[in-house]
């Protein structure tokens, strides 16, 4: 009878090492997911200045436009923390959409090399920065379900797992229900 | 959750390949007891396991660098063609794919793209050029994500496997056929009294057994490959859809492939099932999809992802597929449907590049390919663009239109008080056997010839492709997407420094 005794004791603490693992693996994963977005955040930071500075030339009468991005960007490089760096980005995204829809009037500025390599790595940031937030919020939510569920919850609250933040970037595009297009 | 799907896959290709496997065994062991009942079994199965392995070791071994080299494809880098670069870069991301696949264009024509790579970490994503001149980024970006999910649903290494399975359950059971055929006496030189164990009807069964196997095997095979790569296509469809949450993408470009008619020279049976169209069905896009094809028919794809109004996720491409078919098969594991979260549609890029004519059209082809083979561009005054073979010594090139002499740009000597510091410590550094004025050229380990000599400048004149020389003739390209400050001469490796049109 000893040995059974023994035998439910190893495979409580095996499980007990088990449930901590994943625990950890959980978090690095969501750690991981985030250092991909802040790639990305720093990427479009660094192509801004690229792209005003190339539109300045051709924009005299948009200073309006080309500083409330300028103050976007320096109010999102500054920004702290999942939750306000969300609304920063989202603030910056909303003044580059209207900068993007300026641009349309110029068509000089369209036209130059220059400005389109700029303007293709930009669009293309920004959906690297949707791709990698919704893997991001997918390992948070992953994460959070199991810090918060029987029996993980127990190892979660001795060692201190706190729940992660959501990034929330709202396109402004995604909750506008009807689709309204302008037809020139 | 992808890792789910993943997983149900997998279970799925291993019940399959030990379908597979069982036939290719039984085939084996009726052959050789055919042939020789005495003992003949286990040799026939030897050699079918035999055949199966030198078939797979061939294709892990020899499969997707040959098949890269024979369809001529060339690696491609950001700067030669910065958009498919940025698109295949998003994928990876939206898929989850560990590394960065390799890039590759080939020189065709038809529109098209195909995945290989065993393992998702060792993949390429190849494309050909015509693909590229004529879908739009959205488009571009739903192709790509249907080959990125080809990888990350293993779908490469499964259907390459069970490739090799059919591949030699055919071959068995020709050979077997083919050889009673000639020698039918042979089978009855050993009489069932000798066989021992087995009673004549049990001999007698088993030959019986092993001629329906060679004739139906085969077509059993075939007909399992065929259906499971015709789902896999609808499964890739779905994860591209889920990726790039955005299915008129998809659908549009595979609109423009199928309005193909230019055939594809590079593809053959063996690697049709990674396309993203059947190349081996080009003609009219209704070409024949039943049993023995590869591909679902396009016109059944295309009006799934139309029918995709509610979202971009796994559920909703379900949901579509039974409406467009008009029966509830299901084609995504009933797991990956249960974790899949709704995702929400998002709204088409505006569309920066104008529809071209045709005659455009295979011009950018053609540019891209001499781009891509390291041809020079020059604009002649009069408008001409004469492209420069990559080989090409002399200073100036004739114009094939005006018979005007363009003089090949060179890069020129900077500062001259700089460059004479940069000789000052060259010749430093040889008289006194080494000051620490320049360690960098003294640390270098493989030096070209012209490393240390003094940097060349040269100022750009447009923003697009441009071309120049180097003071030892190679010929430097440079793209509208070239962003760096300096470039080492490929040949001679003296650097360049690079400024903006003045």
């Amino acid at each position: 009878m000893q040995w059974i005794g023994l035998l439910i004791i190893v495979a409580f603490f095996a499980g007990f090492i088990g449930m901590y693992n994943s625990l950890v693996q959980l978090r690095n994963r969501v750690k991981n997911a985030w250092s991909q977005i802040d790639v990305q955040l720093k990427r479009r930071h660094d192509l801004i200045p690229n792209l005003v500075e190339t539109a300045k030339g051709y924009m005299k009468h948009e200073r309006e436009t080309l500083s409330a991005v300028t103050d976007a960007r320096s109010r999102a490089m500054g920004a702290d923390g999942v939750a306000a760096k969300g609304q920063a980005e989202t603030s910056l995204s909303g003044a580059l959409s209207k900068f993007m829809l300026v641009v349309e009037n110029y068509p000089d500025l369209k036209a130059n090399q220059n400005f389109l390599a700029l303007q293709e790595e930009l669009t293309s940031t920004e959906n690297k920065i949707a791709f990698s937030r919704q893997s991001y919020n997918d390992s948070v939510l992953f994460f959070n379900n199991k810090i918060q569920m029987f029996p993980s919850n127990i190892i979660a609250n001795m060692f201190s797992f706190n729940a992660e933040e959501f990034f929330e970037i709202e396109d402004a595009q995604e909750r506008e229900a009807p689709k309204v297009q302008f037809t020139s | 959750m992808m890792w789910e799907l993943i997983a149900a896959n997998r279970r799925k290709s291993l019940a399959l390949f030990a379908g597979m496997a069982l036939i290719l065994c039984m085939l084996g062991y009726g052959i050789g007891y055919t042939v020789r009942p005495d003992g003949g079994g286990h040799i026939g199965l030897l050699i079918a396991i035999s055949i199966w392995l030198i078939l797979a070791a061939m294709s892990v071994f020899g499969g997707g660098s040959l098949l890269l080299k024979l369809s001529r494809a060339r690696p491609v880098s950001p700067d030669l063609h910065p958009v498919l670069w940025n698109v295949v870069e998003e994928m990876k991301i939206a898929s989850g794919l560990p590394a960065m696949p390799k890039i590759y264009i080939i020189d065709e024509r038809a529109p098209n793209a195909f995945a290989t790579g065993l393992r998702p970490e060792e993949s390429a994503i190849i494309v050909t050029a015509g693909l590229l001149s004529r879908l739009n980024r959205d488009e571009l970006q739903g192709v790509v994500a249907h080959e990125m999910a080809h990888i990350v649903n293993r779908d490469v290494q499964f259907m390459t496997v069970a490739g090799i399975m059919l591949g030699s359950i055919v071959l068995l059971s020709q050979v077997f056929l083919r050889g009673m055929w000639l020698a039918p006496g042979r089978s009855r030189r050993y009489s069932p009294k000798s066989t021992g164990k087995i009673g004549p009807q049990g001999h007698i069964a088993i030959v019986f057994i092993t001629i329906a196997l060679a004739i139906l095997g085969p077509l059993l095979a075939r007909i399992f490959y065929f259906a499971i790569s015709r789902k896999r296509e609808y499964l890739a469809d779905a994860s591209a859809v889920r990726f790039t949450r955005f299915p008129d993408g998809l659908a549009n470009a595979l609109e423009k492939i199928s309005a193909n008619t230019i055939p594809l020279e590079s593809a053959n049976k063996v690697t049709a099932p990674m396309f993203i169209v059947n190349p081996m069905e080009t003609g009219d896009g209704m070409a024949a999809s039943g049993l023995g094809s590869t591909h679902p028919p396009i016109h059944e794809r295309i009006a799934i992802l139309r029918n995709m109004t509610r979202g971009a996720g796994l559920l909703q491409y379900q949901r579509a597929f039974s409406k467009a078919k008009g029966k509830p098969t299901m084609i995504i594991p009933s797991s990956g449907l249960k974790k899949d979260k709704p995702v929400a549609v998002r709204e088409p890029h505006p569309d920066t590049v104008k529809p071209k004519s045709n005659k455009a059209e295979v011009r950018d082809v053609l540019d891209l390919m001499r781009a891509v083979n390291g041809f020079a561009f020059l604009i002649c005054a009069c408008g001409l663009k004469i492209k420069v073979p990559p080989d090409f010594g002399e200073p100036r090139i004739e114009c094939p239109r005006c018979k005007r002499k363009n003089e090949i740009p060179t890069a020129k000597v900077t500062d001259v008080a700089e460059a004479a510091a940069v000789i000052g410590a060259m010749v430093g550094t040889l008289a006194g056997g080494g000051q620490e004025e320049i360690p960098t050229a003294t640390q270098q380990s493989v030096k070209l010839p012209g490393a240390d000599a003094p940097p060349l400048e040269y100022y750009r004149r447009s923003s697009g492709w441009e071309t120049f020389s180097c003071s030892c003739g190679k010929l430097q390209q440079l793209s509208p997407a070239f962003s760096a400050h300096q470039l080492n001469c490929r040949k001679c490796g003296r650097i360049i420094r690079v400024d903006p049109a003045k």
